[in-house]
């Protein structure tokens, strides 16, 4: 769930913009670079932002008897890296706020830098740190895409609280408010993230092998092993 | 079933799971308007907190109806779905035509050749 059209005061609505514009930008010409020298990644990346399209229409119920919708962006991240998500995180908020009224025009800054760029790069980052560590492919996959998802709701969350401190508490007392709305929200929902992203990841390993190897999502088969195969 | 396809399917079962045990268990009860959206209750914790604030812009375009609105999310996910389902069937369809071809010239050698020549 993003930041309604109209609910970040005016100075914090044009700060998020401006921090956001930038990696958008620099996301779109990854975007042109992949294209241009990988035209048969098209397919596989239309297929990223179609899965953050079904993703962020599916709202759930959630335990704290609120509803809200997954993010769909760890997909895209771990398979394009984060910059290219970026574009298609814009691209999907875009949609929703002017079709959907949902999010918004004046909040598109704020909701881009939780959804389109803070998300994809802590999702990713957690996929390579989990992977490093020797973990399969899956639980790399699973943990990155929880992470994608958890993290937007908790940057969202950081952005309300900056823009309405508590008259009481402050910042904190805000935070721990809307922190409890979206954050606490959104756990099982990271979690049926993570698991819809491995369902979908296990289809491209069986359907894609060719984009995952150059990808780099699947790693090459060892030089030795290729002589052997040579070999045999 | 192969072993896949049992896992794939244990995935959704478990997503499915996730969803519907909130609302079994009636996690909702205690609110006044159970299973709102969290946007919405950030938008009531806003003007809890600053009871002055008053939006300053409006959406261009705001679905007339509850239902109109579902529509759109409907649609938003349809177009998804419809993109992820043609792509899994192009790849498989491929795959499908790759093997047959390659059983083709495994079963024709001769036809193999000639295609070399050529």
């Amino acid at each position: 769930m993003h930041i309604a059209e109209g609910y970040l005061p005016p100075v914090h609505a044009a700060a998020w913009g401006v921090a956001s514009a930038p990696f958008v930008v620099h996301g779109v010409r990854a975007l042109t670079r992949e294209v241009r020298a990988n035209p048969e990644s098209t397919l596989l990346l239309g297929a990223s932002g179609a899965f953050t399209f079904v993703l962020s229409a599916l709202k759930l119920p959630s335990v704290t008897g609120s509803c809200s919708h997954p993010t769909g962006t760890g997909l895209g991240a771990i398979l394009f890296r984060p910059p290219i998500m970026a574009v298609l995180g814009t691209i999907t908020l875009l949609f929703q706020a002017l079709l959907l009224a949902h999010g918004g025009l004046t909040t598109l800054g704020a909701n881009v830098f939780s959804m389109a760029i803070v998300g994809p790069w802590a999702g990713y980052g957690t996929y390579l740190l989990v992977r490093r560590a020797g973990a399969p492919l899956m639980a790399a996959v699973f943990s990155g895409a929880f992470v994608a998802d958890l993290s937007t709701y908790c940057v969202t969350s950081v952005q309300l609280a900056l823009a309405f401190p508590d008259p009481g508490s402050g910042v904190a007392g805000s935070l721990a408010k809307f922190g409890g709305i979206f954050a606490v929200t959104q756990i099982p929902l990271a979690v049926s993230e993570g698991l819809l992203t491995v369902l979908v990841m296990r289809l491209l390993t069986q359907s894609s092998k060719g984009d995952l190897l150059r990808l780099g999502v699947l790693a090459a088969p060892k030089a030795a092993d290729r002589r052997e195969e040579a070999a045999a | 079933m192969s072993r896949n396809t049992k896992i794939n399917g244990l995935l959704l079962l478990l997503v499915a799971a996730l969803a519907v045990l909130p609302l079994a268990l009636g996690l909702g009860d205690h609110k006044e308007e159970p299973f709102a959206g969290a946007d919405a209750e950030a938008e009531t914790a806003i003007t809890e907190i600053e009871p002055d604030y008053e939006p300053w812009f409006s959406p261009l375009y705001e679905p007339p109806s509850g239902e109109i609105e579902s529509a759109l999310f409907a649609l938003q996910a349809a177009l998804g779905a419809g993109v992820l389902a043609y792509y899994f069937g192009l790849r498989r369809g491929r795959r499908q035509g790759e093997e047959r071809a390659a059983a083709r010239t495994e079963g024709g050698a001769p036809a193999a050749d000639a295609d070399k020549d050529a």
